[in-house]
């Protein structure tokens, strides 16, 4: 159901941007998806072919999803590291004061048309 | 000879949380100037953010003009509650299936409201703990509820939450004696996502610990007006 609202606005999006540069049909839209985004990209593509049956300006249109790997950057020691295999301590010094560098994106890359 | 189709391709890269976040600072910008103060209440389901309300309503409903929004999936049942259990303006906003209210959302549903009758609107948002916290609804401040038997290690399981939340409702302290719930450990993951969060363990049921709920809404929604 989240998936489903997340499609709700990317279809609301496109749409502008279909009406702002004149298409008239769109064949994909290409998504970066931050890998601790909590999208979960099957649910989204699934949701998506339900949905664009709806708009004459999508139908059979696919969604294309990039995954940008979570990274963490560590302010103690200044490095960075794989959020997703070390979670919020940084592995190299043990501290905790770290932060999300990427990986959270739910962004819309491109239109292809 | 192969035929390359030509594909034309627009570059968006743009948020798609973007226009929420646009429409709900919009949102705050107008209920500063005038003089509401709208608070997103959030939860699990059952974690009795309807009975929490009930009570922090009779405690401040003679110092405050209140009015409530429920967001439900479908159903008036919270809606009539709060309506039954305070007297005060109560209406049921539909999400259409969404799992959470946005920006927008929330707007037509002030627009429900009889204009200018409240200080403190309180949004009852979809219980749940992931889809309501990524979107702005364009209250002043976020509150969540998390119920004892759901555990002490809420925070570590749903960051997202607990980062975005100004105060931190315990509530169903009466029954930890017969769950394994920690609320020292509680109040040290919630700070480990956000350092800023108010803890305040309450008891909705036995009432304990509300008056200091509603000390904490009195302070916000004061502050908020001048």
């Amino acid at each position: 159901m989240h998936e489903l609202g997340i499609v709700f606005y990317i279809i609301k999006d496109v749409k502008t941007a279909a009406l702002e540069h004149d298409v008239q049909h769109v064949n994909a839209v290409v998504m970066n998806i931050g890998e601790v985004s909590t999208i979960v990209p099957d649910y989204l593509t699934d949701c998506w072919r339900w949905a664009v049956t709806k708009e004459p300006l999508l139908e059979g249109s696919e969604l294309l999803i990039n995954i940008i790997p979570a990274v963490t950057h560590c302010d103690a020691c200044g490095r960075e590291y794989e959020t997703v295999r070390y979670g919020k301590k940084c592995p190299h010094c043990g501290s905790d004061q770290t932060w999300l560098l990427k990986g959270n994106e739910v962004e819309i890359k491109e239109i292809q048309v | 000879m192969t035929k390359i189709e030509e594909v034309k391709v627009i570059e968006i890269k743009k948020s798609i949380f973007a226009d929420n976040n646009k429409d709900a600072d919009a949102l705050r910008g107008e209920l500063k100037d005038r003089g509401v103060f709208l608070l997103n209440l959030m939860s699990s389901p059952g974690s009795g953010k309807t009975t929490t309300l009930i009570r922090t309503i009779n405690l401040l409903k003679d110092r405050l003009r209140i009015a409530v929004m429920e967001a439900d999936i479908d159903s008036d049942v919270d809606a009539v509650k709060i309506k039954e259990g305070t007297g005060v303006e109560s209406i049921q906003l539909h999400t259409g299936g969404m799992c959470h209210l946005d920006a927008e959302m929330t707007r037509q549903g002030l627009d429900n409201l009889a204009p200018g009758a409240a200080d403190l609107v309180i949004l009852e948002n979809v219980g749940n703990l992931v889809c309501p916290a990524e979107f702005d609804t364009g209250a002043v401040k976020n509150a969540m509820i998390l119920s004892v038997p759901e555990g002490h290690d809420k925070p570590l399981k749903y960051p997202l939450m607990f980062s975005v939340c100004d105060l931190v409702l315990i509530n169903k302290i009466d029954v930890m004696p017969y769950f394994d719930f920690d609320l020292d450990k509680c109040r040290e993951y919630v700070h480990m996502r956000n350092p800023k969060a108010s803890v305040i363990p309450i008891c909705a049921r036995t009432g304990e610990g509300v008056e200091a709920f509603a000390q904490w809404l009195l302070q916000e929604v004061e502050h908020w007006k001048n």
